[in-house]
């Protein structure tokens, strides 16, 4: 059991880790990729002691300069976040983590589907949450939108709900093997009145009662709303000392809002490190 | 102190409440629904006298899931008079859940 698995690559996750590392706890780092700063063709030219630099080389740097301090950095997809009284688990698609605490630290979530009415039917057919919502889809049509691993997860919930189920890759290759029709079309637009009636993609109109989302990798936005982490406007809400509301579970970085800039996370990898030592020292028991 | 209503008391407790209600959909297995509890409780003590909190089980109480087309658990529903104010999903601060109210 670790004491703190840090979701998220980044300059609030790595400078967490590196400040953990220092305070002689155990910590292991995950996220699927360099995250949105890493990935874009950002030139970072605010950054103290930096020449311009791209975000992609100031990413490995920090990653670089982690994994020097022995800190396990893995790159890999969550799929899943929970916890009970004594540990949070976190499966990824290679291997499952337990730890006494969880900093999320993912950065802020991106749209990923733009399909039009889409935020209109947001809860009104359109779910992110099988657990949250998959009640009031029993034994009624609904589309699942993904293609991956993620996808396989979210339908071993969903099929005790319905069988009725079509699945919408919007595109892209299926990655997994499943006996419900899988449909490749793009989805263009969601067609309801008070509630999501049907998808409208590029050749067909299907009606359908619900549509669960669970494309490419659940985003932060996901996990807030299975975990039931409070937000507000879209940011996560902390405490001084960077924990939700949820005991345990940390968040920092661009996720929690305000000034969306590298020193600004750096700045809460720091902070949000001081709030978990903090807690492992007073929680030296179980959690709860 | 939160009340919880069922379909055979929700006319009374609800609809024909003189002050504002702060209507809870939730289930049991929703782990959501637990972790906004606490920001319930200190509403229902904040607002004593002023708002009532109601929570209802919407796995036991299917007719009223489908009569306020409950699709997503939680959501939050205010009543006044009996009629629907304003309503949302998920989970919220405790200060956003007030400004529901409008009180």
């Amino acid at each position: 059991m670790f004491d703190c698995i840090i979701v998220g690559l980044g300059p609030a996750g790595i400078s967490a880790a590196i400040y953990l590392n220092r305070a002689n706890k155990d910590v292991v780092a995950i996220g699927k990729d360099y995250g949105i700063l890493g990935n874009g063709s950002h030139i970072i030219e605010n950054y103290y002691g930096f020449e311009p630099i791209s975000g992609k080389k100031l990413i490995e740097k920090g990653i670089q300069q982690a994994k020097k301090l022995n800190i396990p950095i893995h790159f890999e997809s969550v799929v899943s976040i929970d916890y009970d009284a004594e540990k949070f688990t976190v499966e990824t698609d290679k291997t499952v983590y337990e730890a006494k605490t969880l900093l999320l630290a993912t950065g802020r979530s991106q749209q990923k589907l733009n399909v039009k009415n889409f935020h209109k039917y947001t809860g009104k057919g359109i779910s992110f949450c099988s657990i949250c919502d998959g009640f009031a889809f029993r034994n009624k049509r609904i589309a699942v939108v993904g293609y991956n691993f993620y996808l396989a997860h979210e339908l071993k919930y969903l099929e005790n709900i319905t069988k009725d189920i079509t699945i919408f890759t919007n595109g892209k290759n299926i990655e997994i093997e499943t006996s419900y029709p899988v449909i490749f079309d793009e989805l263009i637009e969601i067609h309801g009145n008070d509630v999501l009636t049907g998808i409208q993609t590029n050749t067909n109109f299907f009606e359908l009662d619900g549509m669960f989302v669970a494309i490419d990798t659940p985003s932060s936005l996901e996990f807030t709303k299975t975990l039931g982490i409070i937000s507000d406007k879209n940011s996560v809400v902390v405490d001084d000392n960077y924990m939700t509301n949820i005991e345990g579970l940390f968040a920092a970085g661009d996720i929690i809002g305000g000034k969306l800039q590298i020193s600004k996370a750096v700045y809460d990898g720091m902070q949000s490190a001081f709030g978990i030592i903090n807690y492992l020292r007073i929680k030296k028991g179980p959690l709860k | 102190m939160i009340i919880h209503a069922d379909k055979s008391n929700f006319d009374t407790i609800v609809l024909k409440s003189e002050l504002p209600v702060l209507v809870d959909f939730w289930a049991p297995w929703c782990r959501p629904c637990q972790t906004v509890l606490p920001v319930l409780e200190a509403i229902s003590r904040d607002l004593d006298g002023i708002a009532k909190v109601v929570k209802v089980n919407a796995d036991e109480n299917p007719t009223l899931a489908d009569r306020y087309k409950i699709m997503s658990i939680p959501t939050f529903i205010v009543f006044k008079n009996g009629e629907i104010t304003n309503q949302t999903i998920g989970i919220h601060t405790k200060d956003n859940l007030k400004k529901l109210l409008e009180l």
